[in-house]
């Protein structure tokens, strides 16, 4: 999140970016103004038990189709972006405004485009599922895959040169593998926030349309919906056996196999470990596989690739070619970004003043609650999180506890939340704070019980030594110990706040729609009811307003935090 | 064994590699350029084993880099047999200081790494991989993975996969620099005896390092290079027979004479510019004059509780010594030891020349001072220092007596590549609280004088040395 390299504040490419993004949605408002009116897409969801096996299939299916989709994505965008310096200098500026955007925010927008796209199938709402869950998960994973990529080793590279190793030579045997380690961690937890998008984009109601596809996330709402508490938690196990066997039967084989391509040249004492690899690792079968597959394959992409990808230096006539291009593609994206451009001033010539107010009034009372939010997860997490840090005991009782608990998507809990709040007075307004918190608390606590744990012994026992009160203690040890940690976690858990917000505050329950004033709000409304002026003002001053913060405020906190509290 | 590795030397004109005229500059964002290489001018003949030795950051290792093919140097050609070289050379091959392995592969993989570049079959590579393995005596060990292997071994890898390509040139980035001493000592000798008894089809070796004994030790050429910017100083062949011994006095006088020359190269020229360039960069301060633009002289790092520390033994045994001995002594390769000895002669607290470090009248009263004294005697010396004027002029001037660190590493940035300017400035901060000069608050990054530093230096009158 926070590139060391870059400064603090706006600059040209930002607003350069800033620029192609509105119009970006202003294409895809128009694609969705212009279509055929569409026809809502409501199938009815079963909440009959043997059912649920295979919503859960239908649901993980949509997470591996997004992952896939970020992967390949991923590894294209990071490898341009660390190799080409041009394009370096707009696809990073880009990368940090996309990644601080609120996804779901486009959610009624891109669902709308796509059912557009395919009217009267199911096609439309699955696609536009997959994509949102797609740009909910993507960045975090290309700005580790670039970071990987831009910070191997200068004499790894030259080793590399020297022995005359293609470009995709490199790439398989030294920047992929450098990558590695945080491309699985960032995976790991890209599918946990996949989780919480695929439970809010299943069932989506703009007014009395419902937007369902099969899934443990509408079977969840229904569930809800209609009161059958037994389903609501029958469902809710299914998620999190599904999730818990995703983490034995995938992610800790992967960690524990990327173990090996840390760059480090101690073995640490320790390193993850899985019985599932070991057991994988010893099978004949893979053995045989490959040797008879992997090492063949191989050798034949050396071989394709060594003919197909240009050598390191270009020719002449080569370079023309490619200047050619360039230029082409330069100037077809200029002429997009120009039409669209005009196209969004022509939709915001509509706009009033009292519009840009009301947007304005409804942005800061969902950052209110954002800021609400945050303060209850702070003041919970921060001592329980510097207890479980500092007690290695207890750590190992509590940690596996707190995954499972943090594990579960807060949109999944949602549903339950509302049915159960919505009478009361306030209701909703309590139910979004609550879910943003419940989305947002795991991120400031595991951030803070690193950041305990990592505080050094010997300083510890200075403070006995000095016989430091209590309140010393904490304000002289613990809290700059741990600020670094815990703005990295303030950061992360302010993303999701937003995009909580955003469900949060447009609710349909029991065919009747809830709603808490702000710019979620705002953005459901108006795309239910085609007002694109205000729909486009929302979603832009939603994006500003949050990477406004993030530039202005948390990276410059990220920023001091590091440099005057780190402990090493 | 015995022969002596000049004796493969054919006729000059067919010449392994050729450099003409190499220089390489550094850009600067002002577009005032740091020499780093100026105008090398170089032949490696077959059978020729070449130590480059130089101080660090003489550029030796962008040298080994640009003969290599994996930096291309801004004028000047390199010829590989008579033709100029593209990207890397494929009939080099490179050994690098932090081993530089993969640590995802084995062994095996590591070593193979170059035939599969080449494309060679797998079953081919494998051969020849198990081959080189067995031949730098790391059989057994095919399937490891780097980290579980010493430091030694490691390199012994580093070796082998250098090896597998059948290079004609192999280079060598301080090879041995990395590693203990007896595992280096060790990893020496097995490397001279394949190259002296021709089991490795290597036609010439170049080694960058900054250990002169290694150097007497295996090279039969030695050449020496200055810096700021790098330039040959010496080229001199080196036809002691082997096997070499350390304590003959033969090979005693070659490295002493190879320390006179690292250790004596700058001692007119470089005091002479330093006189010439220090007035001029004043006097443009002064009457704001940018149409010359003269080099500050770099400081060196010199830490000054270990100018302390070499000064009071020297002193100890009776003023003088020999510097070859002492960096022995004191487990320091000339490298430590220079920055140290060269702070030293900066404050006219001693003087080296011949390769032995006389201490001066100046040094003798530092020495026997304690450590008020010793900071006022190198506040004194510190204001004769360019950086320092300076330094001492804007902060005496301001009204407020403080100025951003920024300001000072800005005008640094004009003399310097923007990391060396950062560590002149550093080290510079380092001697100037040493000397009471001025401080330096880290949180604001603010240099600054407090009322008694204010009052102390009304002008910063230069001083008579």
């Amino acid at each position: 999140m926070a590139d060391s390299r870059e400064r603090p504040g706006v600059g040209l490419a930002d607003l350069l970016v800033g620029a192609s993004i509105l119009a970006l949605i202003s294409i895809v408002i128009a694609w969705a103004t212009h279509a055929h009116p569409y026809t809502a897409e409501s199938g009815r969801i079963s909440l009959v038990w043997w059912r649920l096996p295979l919503d859960a299939a239908y649901s993980w299916l949509r997470m591996a189709a997004a992952y896939a989709l970020s992967l390949v994505f991923t590894l294209v965008y990071a490898y341009v972006a660390a190799f080409n310096r041009r394009a370096e200098r707009i696809l990073i500026p880009l990368l940090d405004i996309l990644q601080s955007i609120p996804v779901l925010s486009f959610l009624p927008v891109v669902l709308l485009a796509f059912i557009a796209l395919f009217p009267g199938s199911r096609i439309g709402v699955n696609l536009a599922a997959i994509i949102l869950i797609f740009t909910g998960q993507v960045w975090n994973m290309v700005f580790a895959v670039y970071h990987g990529f831009i910070t191997i080793p200068r004499d790894l590279k030259e080793s590399a040169l020297s022995l005359n190793l293609s470009p995709w030579q490199r790439f398989r045997t030294m920047e992929l593998p450098y990558a590695m380690v945080g491309l699985v961690w960032n995976s790991m937890m890209s599918w946990a926030g996949g989780w919480f998008f695929l439970m809010a984009c299943e069932m989506f109601s703009l007014g009395n349309h419902a937007y369902q596809l099969q899934g443990l996330g509408s079977y969840l709402q229904t569930a809800a919906n209609q009161g059958r508490w037994s389903a609501e938690l029958a469902g809710l196990f299914t998620l999190v056996l599904l999730i818990v066997l995703m983490d034995q039967l995938i992610w800790r084989p992967l960690l524990a196999w990327a173990d090996k391509f840390k760059m480090e040249m101690v073995e640490s004492a320790d390193r993850p470990r899985s019985t599932v690899l070991r057991v994988l690792r010893r099978s004949l079968i893979l053995e045989w596989m490959g040797k008879r597959i992997w090492v063949p394959l191989t050798e034949w992409s050396d071989r394709l690739f060594s003919r197909t990808l240009p050598r390191m230096r270009e020719q002449p006539a080569v370079v023309s070619i490619t200047g050619l291009i360039r230029w082409l593609i330069t100037a077809a994206v200029v002429v997009i970004i120009v039409t669209a451009l005009e196209g969004a001033v022509r939709l915001l010539s509509h706009l009033s003043g009292g519009q840009i107010g009301l947007v304005f009034l409804a942005t800061m009372a969902t950052l209110s609650r954002v800021l609400v939010a945050l303060l209850i997860s702070v003041i919970w997490t921060v001592p329980v999180g510097v207890f479980i840090g500092l007690n290695r005991r207890w750590a190992a009782r509590l940690t596996p506890v707190t995954q499972i608990a943090a594990s579960v998507p807060a949109t999944a809990l949602f549903p339950g939340l509302v049915a159960i709040l919505i009478h009361m007075h306030g209701g909703l307004n309590t139910a979004s704070v609550l879910l943003m918190v419940l989305g947002t608390q795991w991120y400031i606590l595991f951030n803070v019980i690193a950041g305990a744990s990592a505080i050094p012994e010997d300083l510890r026992e200075a403070t006995r030594m000095f016989r430091l009160s209590r309140m010393k203690t904490w304000t002289t040890l613990i809290l700059p110990a741990i600020a670094p940690f815990l703005i990295t976690g303030l950061i992360t858990a302010a993303g999701g706040a937003w995009n909580a917000s955003i469900v949060a505050e447009y609710v349909s329950f029991h065919n009747h729609v809830y709603t808490a004033f702000g710019v979620g709000s705002i953005i459901a409304k108006s795309s239910q009811t085609k007002g694109f002026t205000v729909l486009l003002t929302a979603t832009g001053m939603l994006a500003l307003t949050v990477v406004l913060i993030n530039r202005l405020i948390w990276r410059r906190l990220y920023d001091k935090a590091t440099e005057r509290y780190s402990v090493s | 064994m015995a022969q002596t590795g000049l004796g493969k030397a054919p006729a000059k004109n067919d010449s392994l590699v050729r450099l003409l005229g190499v220089t390489k500059m550094y850009k600067q964002p002002d577009n005032y350029d740091i020499r780093v290489l100026d105008d090398i001018n170089l032949d490696i003949q077959p059978g020729e084993f070449i130590a480059l030795l130089g101080p660090s950051g003489s550029g030796k290792s962008t040298l080994l880099r640009i003969i290599t093919g994996l930096a291309e140097p801004s004028y000047g050609t390199v010829l590989y047999r008579g033709r100029p070289i593209e990207g890397a050379n494929p009939h080099a091959a490179m050994v690098f200081q932090s081993f530089a392995l993969y640590p995802w592969l084995t062994v095996q993989q590591n070593v193979e790494l170059g035939l599969v570049a080449k494309g060679v079959d797998p079953d081919v590579r494998k051969q020849r991989a198990i081959e080189l393995i067995d031949l730098i005596g790391l059989n057994g060990y095919e399937d490891a993975f780097p980290k579980e292997l010493s430091g030694g071994m490691r390199q012994r890898v580093g070796f082998a996969r250098a090896l597998a390509v059948d290079p004609e040139l192999l280079c060598m980035d301080e090879p041995f620099s990395a590693l203990d001493f007896l595992t280096a000592e060790n990893l020496r000798s097995e490397l001279l005896d394949l190259w002296l008894e021709s089991r490795i089809p290597t036609r010439a070796i170049l080694m960058v390092t900054h250990g002169i004994e290694e150097a007497v030790f295996m090279a039969d050429r030695i050449i020496v290079l200055s810096k700021n910017p790098a330039r040959v100083v010496a080229d001199l062949p080196n036809l002691l027979p082997f096997p070499r011994n350390r304590k003959s006095p033969e090979f005693v006088q070659m490295v002493d004479q190879v320390y006179k020359i690292v250790t004596g190269w700058d001692d007119e020229e470089e005091d002479q510019q330093a006189i010439a360039q220090a007035q001029p960069v004043m006097a443009g301060t002064d009457q704001g004059q940018p149409a010359e633009r003269p080099r500050l002289k770099p400081i060196p790092y010199g830490h000054i509780s270990m100018l302390s520390g070499l000064l009071e033994l020297v002193q100890d045994r009776g003023g003088h010594d020999d510097l070859y001995r002492l960096g022995a002594e004191l487990f320091l390769e000339v490298d430590d030891l220079l920055p140290v000895t060269e702070t030293a002669e900066l404050f006219n607290l001693a003087e080296v020349s011949e390769g032995d470090l006389f201490i001066t009248d100046l040094g003798q009263s530092f020495v026997e001072g304690d450590v008020n004294d010793r900071k006022s005697l190198i506040r004194d010396q510190l204001l004769d220092i360019p950086i320092f004027r300076i330094i001492q002029r804007v902060l005496t001037t301001k009204a407020n007596h403080a100025m951003n660190k920024e300001f000072f590493t800005d005008i640094l940035e004009e003399h310097f590549s923007i990391a060396e300017a950062e560590r002149q400035l550093t080290t510079a901060i380092n001697w100037g609280r040493f000397a009471d000069l001025f401080h330096y608050d880290t949180d604001t990054e603010q240099l600054y004088l407090d009322e008694d530093q204010t009052e102390e230096q009304p002008a910063p009158v230069s001083h008579e040395s």
